[in-house]
């Protein structure tokens, strides 16, 4: 079943096409990872995907169901399917890590309020943060930032998350705590598409890799068709920067 | 002894009519505050407004308040009801009157500190909340308003301290207050006495205002 369905989308920010005819298609329990140099339009994708932008022309689509633009509704029903994890967290930090987490179910899905406890507390012991749930986020360490960033979009539910360079802010040392979670999510099946600079990651979780470049999608396939034998020279001349695959 | 005792009699009729100054001075105060605080957060809004024409007349508003003195302002708000409409003015009116002025003029001022912390939010703070689902006012008063409060804390801790002083220039307008009534017992007296203890009252009541600020700055101090 297709949980997103992005066709022909069209973006621009005043006369540069960022995005050109883009269409992506994404299926329960899949995970995509996208990939490509800096300026291809990747987070543009996440952007319209989550309705951070507009899109010029397209259509979206989440569970089958297209999203009409023009209604609040629609729109807002769409962005119960879906979380986004950033790459600088913007975790709330006015708000202990309990309530990062739990303020949206509870505030926006009007969901009770002991449940959410449960699934919070559960969440956190999951991703290795049992121990700092009354903290705030300026105490914690980067990589604990982004895990409480994605407890905060697993706690709503989404049928998709996105997730955008999660692991490019880090220090080095803090990416593998991160990328361990995101493994994790993958066994268990939960759908996502991952935007990444990490192609050894990329090429170990991923069902299907999309290489972009210059806002169209040059290339998709499996890990091993798109890293072992990739069929267009642009995509070749991007691996090769990545050398040790 | 005799002139003692006509120096005590003296002080106390000071200091009580000071004290009716001070009660005048403190609901001022309190009152401006009480308006001009919510009012600045509306004007601020309209200022940062879509609308071009709702953004230029609040624009228009926030540089008069702060471009004239607010002296001049006071007298219009008290006068111009007479002056402009031939509407006999009471006393009564120049307590409303003085709170009008300080709230409409203070208006202009929170509303630009206001706007000065919302602009300065970053941009990831209301994405989160947009695709996390809160709606417009869920996120302006749950997300960034309350980070906004503490950036803007020290900046409204000067407006209140400002305040505190302004309130004497309710003199212009014969408002019994501190000031006022300080110089109506100079002048009948020939004495500095009235005059050293306003500037007491004055400086013990901004001493207190940096005291709870500080205190209300050290508790939000939980997180940066
Ligand atoms: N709001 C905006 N206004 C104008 N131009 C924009 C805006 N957002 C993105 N762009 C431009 O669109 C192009 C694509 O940007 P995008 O952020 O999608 O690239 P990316 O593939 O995510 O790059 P990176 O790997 O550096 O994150 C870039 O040239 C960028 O400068
Ligand atoms: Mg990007």
């Amino acid at each position: 079943m297709s949980v997103l369905s992005m066709k022909n989308i069209f973006k621009s920010f005043q006369n540069l096409d960022v995005l050109k005819d883009i269409s992506l298609e994404v299926s329960e329990g899949e995970v995509v990872a996208v990939i490509g140099p800096s300026g291809s339009g990747k987070s543009t994708l996440l952007r319209c995907a989550t309705f951070l932008e507009s899109v010029d022309a397209g259509q979206v689509a989440y569970l089958g169901e297209a999203v009409d633009f023009r209604k609040k509704a629609s729109i807002q029903r769409a962005k119960g399917c879906f979380g986004l994890v950033f790459q600088n967290f913007n975790l709330f930090p006015h708000y202990s890590v309990l309530k990062n987490i739990m303020d949206a179910p509870v505030t926006v899905q009007k969901r009770n309020k002991s449940e959410v406890y449960q699934q919070a507390i559960q969440l956190l012991d999951k991703l290795g943060l049992a121990d700092r749930t009354d903290a705030y986020p300026c105490q914690l360490s980067g990589g604990q930032q982004q895990r409480v960033s994605i407890a905060r979009a697993l706690a709503m539910n989404p049928k998709i998350l996105f997730f955008d360079e999660p692991t490019s802010a880090l220090d080095p040392e803090l990416t593998g705590e991160v990328l361990k979670v995101i493994r994790s999510l993958a066994r268990e099946h939960m759908t996502m598409v991952i935007v990444t600079h990490e192609m050894a990651f990329a090429r170990e979780v991923a069902d299907r890799v999309i290489f972009m470049d210059g806002g169209i999608i040059v290339e998709e396939g499996t890990p091993k068709e798109v890293f072992d034998q990739p069929r267009q020279e642009r995509t070749r001349q991007f691996l090769r920067n990545y050398s040790g695959l | 002894m005799i002139v003692s005792a006509i120096d005590v009699d003296k002080l106390m009729l000071m200091a009580q009519q000071m004290s009716q100054g001070v009660a005048t001075t403190l609901s001022l105060f309190i009152l401006t505050l009480l308006f001009a605080m919510p009012l600045g957060l509306l004007v601020s809004f309209g200022r940062m407004s879509k609308n071009v024409i709702v953004r230029n007349v609040t624009k228009f508003y926030i540089s008069v308040m702060r471009g004239t003195p607010l002296m001049l302002q006071l007298l219009v708000v008290y006068f111009g009801p007479y002056l402009l409409f031939g509407i006999t003015i009471s006393p009564s009116y120049r307590f409303p009157a003085a709170v009008i002025s300080f709230s409409i003029n203070y208006a202009a001022y929170f509303a630009e500190i206001y706007r000065s912390g919302i602009e300065s939010m970053p941009a990831g703070q209301y994405e989160a909340a947009n695709v996390l689902g809160y709606g417009k006012g869920q996120t302006f008063f749950k997300i960034i308003f309350p980070q906004v409060v503490k950036r803007i804390l020290p900046s409204v801790t000067n407006e209140i301290i400002t305040l505190v002083k302004d309130t004497s220039l309710a003199f212009a307008i014969a408002v019994l207050e501190v000031f006022t009534i300080a110089k109506q017992i100079a002048s009948a007296q020939t004495s500095m006495v009235p005059y050293v203890a306003a500037g007491i009252f004055y400086y013990l009541f901004n001493y207190l205002v940096a005291f709870i600020m500080e205190r209300v700055e050290r508790k939000l101090n939980y997180y940066h």
